[in-house]
């Protein structure tokens, strides 16, 4: 290993330039190596996520064919499948993938401040999931208690994974958050500090801003976390009393005594709703430079935008409550959270108005990463109006327990930034393989996506304004459920199927362009941003070539009256424009 | 105020070059001091939250108050004195002056081996007087919040060491100015947890 001092001195930065192959790509200290490596593992945990809601959509759209399907893998998959969806893949896909890209590439900077502490970041994640998929190979399996995690429901015994399958998730979400506290303090020091001359961090993309913000709310709210997962794991393992209050498991009394399991909710959403933003946050940020740059239109309200980032973030430890409505709750404490939540509505929709206003009199280009954009819109508002509803206590009561409340959290939570992640994605792509994709099976994948996630939810809406009851392995003949509610759920089983198997379509494209993909352009967008101006397409180690950039201008002069180009990059000094002959 | 002069400003509007070789609004202490104080905020949020989690268990009728070794005013002496030793070490590398850093330094360290050990004694009178990790959940909390302090003094110490190594060998304090800073930093940051966790622990 050498280390090989730069030659500007801008920052007092190191390089530690890889040699083998190994050093390269396995034990690489290279931020876009880590990246890929964590942007990798996430999606591959996410795939197992998918597989596993296919698996209890079977059983809860052909209960009759699904046999191999019992009551106990059913709510091991409807656990598993939240928990790695949450956390595992989002979170570290948005956080450790795309914040380990962009940040430094975004920031003008050769790479993170501390990239030893970046690559123990990686590993740690990667112990993380093998903590968790081991839980599937345990006596018992993994934990069934659904993914909050509730006790005393989770460590009794008629819960599967009641043993071993709990003692792994609590610790695998523990050894996470460690993985995420040591990334979190990277990105946010890289960011403070690490910005190239120039550039303010009113200078700085949505993207940066959305994923700085996110990784602070990160580093508060994970801690809740970890304080319940070590306090439950108390409970269990050495029969402390934290959450288990006094209670009888088949007949016999256990020897808890006395505690609170609203204590544990309490913890659980205090981290709970702000990991909501901990994913929407990077998903505004990066759905605001997509739109930007193919709108070719400067970001509208830029200020507002910064502004509404910071500001949800604020908001968002103050609304966990409203999870807990139906636990039961002072009424006064109920309204309390019923106001912070509708409040949280105002910088979000102001963000929904300004990527619209972007779009209104752009010269809009509608690229695969453009649908996937416009598409987040579309499902963000469906997502965020039904939220409104469930933030009211008196709605949020019977609609609880429904399956209103999944649809919801599918539209707003999930199916939305999975469009941003496929955008950016298919946006970055160029600049991180030299490549392009093909832009037709790009589109189709978007429309599989698009309208096979609304064929699975909007009929979901309908089934919760019906009662339909979520978290029921079997709906069994009920008076106030019609049987044509069988035939929604079967419609909807096979839309699921539908767009898990049209996820091929993006693995196929991305894997097949990576060799037989056109070259890529140094910059096939337009892009004003810096990511887009390295000497080298893909950026090579160091990104930046002899000497760092300096930033003269925001990150979104597009369409400047009188340039001769419909961009001028951040890196243009302000006197040396090229300008359109008159 | 200059945080909000900055978010108010009108980024579309000014061009050209905005503060010198460093970027406007980044800090002028080390990258490690910016990052160890971050760290310093998320250890206090866990710590606040254990203290939250503390407090509401406490108004549940099975807790008994527990009465807490006299041992623990001996331990906060040691490690009021650790901290006081990092800070002589911490003075010593300011002024550029090599004398008794060795002794502040590794006393320093020592110290707070002691304070852990003694942490540990109460554990063992405790269970010895049969006050163990279930039999209450305000032993279940003392033992949860002393282990967690210790184990973050520990942590610090694992710092400590490699430090104590680098000095053994030779290198100049100049070298180890900025280790022996964040050590400081964290040593006091820690005293403060255990004086605030031992008001709780004494007042309950």
């Amino acid at each position: 290993m050498a280390y090989v001092p730069l030659a500007d001195s801008d920052h007092e930065t190191e390089m530690h330039h890889p040699h083998s192959f190994v050093e390269k790509y396995v034990w690489s200290q290279d931020h876009k190596v880590i990246a890929i490596q964590y942007g990798g593992l996430a999606v591959f945990t996410g795939v197992v996520g998918l597989v596993l809601s296919l698996l209890f959509r079977m059983q809860l759209g052909f209960p009759e064919t699904a046999t191999f399907i019992d009551p106990s893998f059913y709510y091991q998959a409807v656990t598993m499948h939240g928990m790695i969806m949450v956390v595992y893949l989002l979170t570290a896909l948005f956080l450790g993938g795309f914040g380990n890209y962009m940040i430094p590439l975004m920031c003008g900077a050769r790479d993170m401040v501390f990239p030893f502490l970046n690559m123990l970041s990686v590993w740690v994640f990667l112990v993380s999931v093998i903590i968790l998929m081991a839980s599937f190979f345990v006596s018992g399996g993994p934990t069934g208690g659904g993914w909050t995690l509730y006790p005393p429901q989770t460590n009794l015994a008629g819960t599967p994974g009641h043993d071993m399958g709990i003692v792994l998730m609590l610790i695998s979400l523990a050894v996470f958050i460690v993985a995420a506290t040591m990334g979190g303090l990277n990105y946010v020091v890289t960011v403070l500090q690490y910005r190239c001359r120039g550039l303010t961090m009113m200078r700085l993309p949505l993207t940066v801003w959305g994923i700085f913000v996110a990784t602070l709310l990160a580093l508060f709210a994970f801690p809740a976390l970890l304080v319940s997962a070590i306090m439950m794991l108390f409970d269990i393992l050495l029969g402390t009393s934290f959450f288990m209050p006094a209670i009888i498991e088949s007949g016999t009394p256990l020897d808890h005594n006395g505690g609170s399991p609203i204590l544990f909710q309490h913890l659980f959403w205090f981290f709970g709703h702000p990991e909501v933003y901990i994913v929407a946050l990077p998903a505004f940020g990066l759905v605001s430079d997509v739109l930007s740059v193919h709108a070719r239109k400067n970001i509208f309200g830029y200020r507002m935008m910064v502004w509404a980032i910071i500001a949800i973030g604020g908001l968002s430890f103050i609304v966990w409550a409203h999870h807990m409505y139906v636990s039961g709750m002072h009424p006064y404490f109920g309204f309390f959270f019923a106001t912070t939540t509708l409040i949280i509505a105002v910088p979000t929709a102001l963000k929904v108005y300004n990527w619209i206003l972007t779009l209104w009199e752009g010269d809009i280009r509608l690229n695969a990463p453009m649908y996937f954009a416009i598409g987040f819109i579309f499902t963000f508002i469906h997502g965020g109006i039904t939220g409104l509803f469930l933030g009211n206590v008196v709605i949020d009561l019977p609609l609880s327990d429904s399956y209103f409340v999944v649809a919801h959290f599918h539209m707003v939570m999930g199916v939305s930034p999975v469009l941003v992640v496929f955008a950016a994605i298919y946006h970055w792509y160029p600049l991180v393989t030299g490549r392009m994709f093909n832009e037709g099976m790009a589109k189709l994948h978007f429309w599989c996506t698009f309208l096979g996630t609304y064929a699975i939810y909007l009929p979901m809406h309908y089934l919760g304004f019906l009662g339909v009851p979520r978290r029921y392995y079997a709906l069994g003949t009920t008076d106030f459920i019609p049987a044509s509610a069988q035939d929604l759920n079967t419609t909807i089983t096979i839309a699921a199927l539908f767009v898990g198997a049209a996820q091929l379509l993006f693995f196929i494209n991305i894997i097949w362009s990576l060799r037989n993909g056109p070259k890529a352009e140094s910059n096939p967008w337009g892009a004003a941003s810096l990511e887009w101006q390295t000497p080298d397409t893909p950026p090579v180690h160091g990104n930046w070539g002899a000497s760092l950039p300096t930033v003269y201008r925001w990150a979104y002069d597009y369409s400047v009256p009188g340039a001769a180009e419909d961009f001028i990059s951040q890196d243009t000094p302000e006197n040396s424009e090229p300008q359109k002959d008159s | 105020m200059s945080f909000f002069k900055n978010i108010t400003t009108k980024p579309w509007e000014r061009k050209g070059v905005i503060g010198g070789l460093e970027p406007e609004g980044a800090f002028e202490s080390a990258n490690e001091k910016v990052a160890l104080s971050i760290f310093l905020v998320v250890a206090s949020v866990v710590f606040s939250l254990f203290t939250v989690g503390y407090f509401l268990r406490m108004e549940l009728p099975d807790w008994r108050p527990l009465s807490e070794p006299s041992q623990l005013w001996f331990n906060t002496g040691l490690l009021i004195a650790s901290s006081l030793l990092f800070q002589w070490a911490k003075n010593i590398t300011q002024r550029a002056d090599d004398k008794n850093l060795r002794l502040a330094f590794f006393g320093g360290g020592v110290l707070a081996v002691l304070f852990i050990a003694g942490q540990l004694m109460t554990w063992a009178s405790l269970q010895e007087a049969g006050l163990f990790l279930t039999s209450n959940p305000a032993n279940a909390f003392y033992y949860l919040m002393t282990g967690l302090h210790a184990a973050h003094l520990l942590g610090g110490l694992w710092v400590w060491s490699k430090s104590s190594i680098r000095l053994l060998s030779g290198e100049e304090a100049a070298e180890l100015k900025l280790s022996i800073e964040l050590c400081t930093l964290y040593w006091h940051f820690l005293l403060i947890v255990w004086f605030i966790l031992f008001a709780l622990l004494l007042n309950t």
